[in-house]
């Protein structure tokens, strides 16, 4: 029995099927990239607040700064130019996003009253000049002009001063002018370098 | 998803030769785990966690510092903890950070009956395409270190990707990136082989540990994820890694030689009718109604 044309075209399209079902899969061999999350992101350089050891992080932020965006924090990680930590984070650190998007982040002053039980909110300004007042009442009333012998001290020894390790270089610079200008002689800082 | 790709050595489920194999040369990466500098801070499990944007898994409470039992599908990377006795009755506290090993001949990727689901791109990272997955869960069966997990809301299977959009992207993984002691490396594969080993002769000549040594199984072509135990000839003792992992026979036997034989026997089937059809013609019905032709 001589092939037919019709045969010919069956024989070819089961052939094909065949073929298909049996794997010559012609699509190129590649594969989706996952897409890098910060390809774009704002870099800002800081200092993790946790402990002392004052890690530097990168706080990677969406947007590009546009008049019209919110930016919002889509990623924190190390510094790797930090001369600290050269890019690590301990787990606390490395969890510093959920430090930032946090509802229960405090992000306006509050006071706790003598003898009070709770926070009360108060405003910056209010906050700054009972600050001030109190200043000037524990140093009117614990400077010390001369010590026992005699020898003039001029010292403020009712308040003392602590800073943190996110504090910048300039900023304990004019804590050290302000405070030694009021004689404090107890400054202190939690970060150890 | 960015429309940008990577290239690929291996694919799941797909039959024939892999177009463009072989045809750029590119390094292997490698992890390094020293072991024995491990603190069990977990500041690589949170960094994981943070990078790959995963929601929270709940943590267990099982008499250890470990977060859970094993990884899950929302948690990549696990710090495995075990006090292993000593022979002088002394405990030795092993940590060990258990996450994909990112095998050069994954079982999983052989296992995985859907094309394109899990890949092997050329630099060696074994990567789930979720848009692929059909949620069959073989690689779960194919894997001998019991990493890839089920979603079952997704139904979708999960791993630690090396953080290939970082690697494929010129950074390191995340995991790696965070280890504040230095317990974690990352590199090509030679050069983590020749630090590894380095710091095995330390291990064994400065600090006792004579069976100390360098867990790159064989059993699975060599992975991705190279340890350096203090004692290399009991990796069981550090969370169960298995001494010498290999892909399960089944999957070997279901996948190689039956698969072929099904394909023949298919084919056969198929060439057997299209010429009988060919030499008989169709099927005649002798006692009744219908009868096509002749």
């Amino acid at each position: 029995m001589a092939p037919t044309r019709r045969d010919f075209l069956k024989l070819s399209t089961a052939g094909g099927v065949a073929a298909s079902i049996l794997g010559f899969d012609l699509a190129p061999a590649y594969a989706e990239m996952r897409a890098l999350k910060i390809a774009r992101a704002s870099e800002t350089r800081s200092t993790c607040p946790y402990c002392s050891v004052s890690c530097g992080v990168i706080i990677y932020t969406q947007g590009d700064g546009a008049k019209n965006v919110t930016p919002f924090v889509v990623h924190v990680e190390g510094d790797p130019d930090h001369p600290i930590n050269r890019g690590t984070l301990c787990p606390k650190g490395s969890s510093l996003q959920q430090d930032i998007l946090n509802e229960r982040r405090l992000l306006k002053p509050q006071v706790r009253r003598p003898g009070s039980d709770r926070w009360d909110d108060i405003a910056w300004d209010d906050a700054i000049n009972e600050i001030g007042r109190w200043v000037k009442k524990s140093r009117d009333a614990t400077f010390v002009e001369k010590d026992a012998q005699g020898h003039t001290v001029n010292r403020c020894e009712g308040i003392a001063w602590t800073g943190g390790c996110t504090d910048t270089n300039e900023f304990n610079y004019l804590v050290v002018k302000t405070m030694r200008s009021m004689g404090l002689c107890y400054i202190e800082n939690q970060a150890r370098v | 998803m960015s429309q940008a790709t990577l290239r690929v050595q291996k694919i799941s489920g797909h039959a024939g030769p892999i177009p463009g194999e072989g045809m750029q040369r590119e390094d292997q990466v490698c992890k390094l785990v020293d072991t024995t500098t491990c603190i069990g801070c977990k500041a690589c499990e949170i960094a994981c966690q943070e990078w790959n944007d995963l929601p929270f898994a709940q943590t267990t409470f099982d008499n250890t510092y470990q977060t859970m039992p094993t990884t899950q599908w929302n948690f990549w990377n696990l710090i495995k903890f075990n006090e292993q006795p000593k022979e002088d009755g002394t405990m030795m506290w092993l940590m060990r950070k258990d996450q994909c090993m990112h095998c050069a001949d994954p079982g999983c990727l052989a296992a995985c009956p859907s094309d394109g689901a899990i890949v092997q791109y050329t630099n060696g990272i074994v990567d789930f395409q979720q848009d692929r997955c059909i949620g069959c869960g073989y690689c779960i069966t194919g894997c001998p270190f019991n990493i890839p997990k089920f979603n079952p809301t997704t139904k979708k299977v999960y791993k630690c990707t090396l953080c290939s959009d970082r690697v494929s992207q010129g950074l390191e993984p995340a995991c790696i990136k965070a280890c504040p002691t230095g317990c974690l490396h990352f590199g090509t594969k030679d050069d983590m082989k020749d630090l590894a080993e380095k710091r095995a002769r330390q291990l064994r000549e400065h600090y006792g540990f004579e069976n100390a040594g360098v867990y790159d199984p064989p059993g699975v072509g060599g992975t991705g994820v190279i340890y350096v135990l203090h004692d290399a000839t009991n990796p069981e003792a550090y969370g169960g890694l298995p001494a010498n992992p290999s892909i399960p026979w089944a999957v070997r036997l279901w996948k190689t030689p039956l698969r072929w034989l099904g394909n023949l026997a298919m084919l056969g089937g198929l060439v057997g009718v299209t010429l009988h059809y060919l030499r008989f013609g169709p099927k005649t019905v002798h006692n009744g109604e219908s009868e096509k032709r002749s």
